[in-house]
């Protein structure tokens, strides 16, 4: 039996497939208790090799999450500069100057040696709602709003995740335990009781778009946005990915016929 | 490396040079006139694919550090910051943090290889020992690393890795104390992981130069086990080797880039996206999946110091292989019952991975009547694994040796390669 040079490269065909197969089946298993029942999928513009965001719902999520979101929770490493860059909502710089300014921002000293207010600018990160953690749990029960900068990526199911949680408060099901006071059932959250009360209703964003806001449409938007804020390079790295991945098929390509030149003699 | 050269300088320069500092003739008896078996197979194109691995990881690594900060209130940021600002920076780092996993991948099929065909054996034991050297050295280094970024993974492997040195009597507690440089997880812990994550992949390097020295003076094992008679059963390094290696090499990139590209957190952990909080305990620790197995096997003992020794077994036992093994005859493909053992253990192995990453009291399935049965856990199942892995290595290895018949051997490899034409 003699092996054909295809045959011969069977190694790295077994070597991705079990990889491949350990990271498509580990994820979800270590999570605690597997897939989260409550989780819904949605197919995001994003997902995928040639994924990209959706301007339009970009700029709705962003509304979204500066009406809604930013009440409670920071996102203290995204700045105003990088909503007018290539591969996000893309406002233009002026909006972005005048998004930035409707802010008080902390500056200074000055030369008084004065700290002072000034309106923000395109280099400033989102201002928080809260000075610090304490601050935060001392106006909101005890419970701390996380920072939303990573959210999507701290979390098993990203911005699906997200969008769940946004709609699953429901009613507790028949026969669920009885949700503690100052808690609230959520579907999709772990152990179903979430201290955030529900933070979007339908028809609480005015969309300037004229997109129908329904809670559905809020809650999709506002997670591709927080899909966004924690990858903010997703459509680069599609973008390369594509290019290197041509470049090193037709370099195999070129090295297997290279390699069956080389071997000619010895066969 | 050794044996003779047959390098001739060309000129008068290269005379010159030669006969001060032969570094042309080293790399010309290294990597070019080296002879390699002809029968040499793909998966004996892994030792070239780690050489390319350590050296993207020590590229992205040093441009990484460039702007990374070993600061506890600061490590979390300026990640991200190389994540948003810094010039392909997020390019640098998911090449890095993916690097590791391709890394280790390279790593277990070379050393699978190694099993496979018996390249422990005789005389190439220093060689084998020098490769199970950079393995531990590669843990560590992965250890150190993925403390780094500072997430709550990163803090809470560190947590449970130097709490394992507490189990040990007496000093243990003052051991990792030590480790920590002071009384809990901080910025001196942080600082020096950094360090020693630095230097490590250097010490890679050294132990790499070794290997490669002891493989050039015993010379590549070959599918057959069998040792080249001559010039008939080689062929020069270069082209031939070099050919088979860069495809090698660019089909791994292949896999490589995919993760990069289009799945870089696959192989991560998402508590690892979260700043690492002192105060919260994440639901599930578990360390990345290359170390699972070894997290198996700590767990499956029921006793602390017990479990820490046997997991720290499981690496030593690797040291002894070449005089644990009795067998006379190198290459699983004249050794029917090895070879079926060898599938088995693999398996054991993947089975430990995938133990190390549920929770331990997971049931997988229940024994017996519904009242009175028991439930067989994950701690069950890791503990049957366990008893293999070492069961395989301690009393499998000098046992089969003893009562295989092994199959007959070719007479040289070109008389098995032309054998297995004709058939």
């Amino acid at each position: 039996m003699k092996m054909t040079m295809i045959q011969k490269l069977a190694p790295f065909a077994a070597v991705a497939a079990l990889t491949l197969g350990v990271a498509f089946s580990s994820a979800p298993a270590q999570a605690e208790g597997g897939e989260n029942p409550g989780l819904k999928h949605v197919a995001w513009s994003f997902d995928g090799p040639f994924g990209t965001y959706d301007r339009s719902e970009l700029r709705r999520g962003y509304k979204v999450y500066k009406e809604v979101c930013s009440t409670c929770h920071s996102m203290n490493l995204v700045h105003f500069r990088n909503l007018s860059e290539k591969g996000g909502p893309e406002f233009s710089e002026a909006e972005v100057k005048a998004l930035a300014a409707g802010y008080q921002v902390q500056d200074g000293p000055n030369e008084q040696g004065e700290m002072f207010e000034r309106p923000g600018k395109q280099s400033d990160p989102f201002p928080a709602p809260y000075p610090n953690e304490e601050a935060a749990r001392a106006a909101l029960g005890g419970a701390y709003p996380p920072d939303m900068s990573l959210l999507v990526k701290a979390r098993e199911g990203g911005a699906s995740y997200i969008y769940s949680i946004l709609t699953g408060y429901t009613t507790p099901p028949a026969g669920a335990e009885a949700v503690p006071a100052g808690l609230h059932y959520n579907a999709a959250f772990p152990g179903n009781h979430i201290a955030m009360p529900q933070p979007l209703n339908e028809g609480q964003v005015d969309y300037d778009d004229g997109t129908p806001n329904t809670l559905d449409q809020e809650a999709k938007d506002v997670s591709a946005f927080l899909a966004w804020a924690s990858e903010p390079k997703l459509e680069q790295r599609h973008r390369l990915g594509f290019q290197v991945m041509v470049f090193l098929i037709v370099l195999s390509g070129l090295l297997y016929t290279v390699v069956r030149k080389v071997w000619s003699d010895q066969h | 490396m050794s044996g003779h050269s047959t390098y001739k300088p060309s000129n008068g320069f290269t005379k010159w040079i030669d006969s001060r500092l032969p570094i042309v003739r080293l790399v010309h008896d290294a990597g070019v006139s080296y002879p390699t078996p002809k029968n040499l197979n793909y998966w004996w194109t892994f030792g070239g694919i780690l050489t390319l691995c350590l050296g993207i990881q020590i590229i992205t690594g040093i441009v990484l550090a460039m702007h990374y900060i070993p600061q506890t209130d600061l490590a979390f940021a300026s990640v991200e910051h190389i994540m948003r600002d810094v010039n392909y920076g997020w390019l640098l780092r998911y090449v890095h943090a993916n690097g590791a996993s391709m890394f280790f991948i390279a790593v277990y099929v070379h050393m699978f290889r190694g099993l496979y065909y018996g390249s422990y054996k005789a005389p190439r034991e220093i060689l084998w020992i020098l490769g199970v050297l950079i393995y531990v050295l590669m843990m560590a280094s992965a250890f150190f690393g993925y403390v780094l970024p500072w997430g709550q993974m990163s803090f809470w492997g560190a947590t449970v890795i130097t709490n394992l040195f507490s189990a040990i009597p007496v000093v243990g507690q003052s051991i990792s104390t030590w480790l920590w440089g002071g009384y809990a997880i901080g910025d001196p812990t942080l600082n020096r992981f950094f360090s020693l994550h630095y230097l490590f992949p250097f010490l890679i390097v050294g132990v790499v130069v070794l290997h490669i020295w002891a493989l050039h003076v015993t010379g590549q094992n070959n599918p057959t086990g069998v040792e080249p008679k001559g010039d008939k059963d080689t062929v020069p390094f270069t082209p031939y080797a070099t050919a088979k290696d860069a495809l090698g090499m660019s089909l791994f990139l292949i896999l490589f880039a995919y993760f990069v590209f289009f799945n870089p957190l696959g192989l991560g952990d998402v508590a690892n996206s979260e700043i690492a909080n002192p105060l919260k305990t994440p639901p599930h620790i578990v360390p990345e999946w290359y170390l699972l197995p070894f997290y198996a096997i700590l767990r499956a003992v029921p006793d602390k110091l017990g479990g820490v020794l046997l997991m720290f077994s499981a690496i030593a036992v690797l040291f002894v292989l070449p005089w644990l093994d009795t067998s006379k005859v190198r290459s699983a493909r004249f050794r029917p019952i090895y070879k079926q053992f060898f599938w088995l253990h693999l398996i054991v192995c993947i089975g430990l991975g995938w133990c190390g990453a549920q929770t331990p009291d997971l049931v997988i399935t229940h024994v017996g009547s519904a009242e009175s049965g028991i439930n067989f856990t994950v701690t069950h199942l890791a503990r049957i694994l366990s008893f293999y892995y070492f069961f395989h290595f301690i009393i499998l290895f000098p046992l089969l040796g003893l009562i295989e018949k092994p199959k007959p051997l070719p007479e040289s490899i070109s008389a098995s390669v032309l054998g297995t034409a004709k058939s």
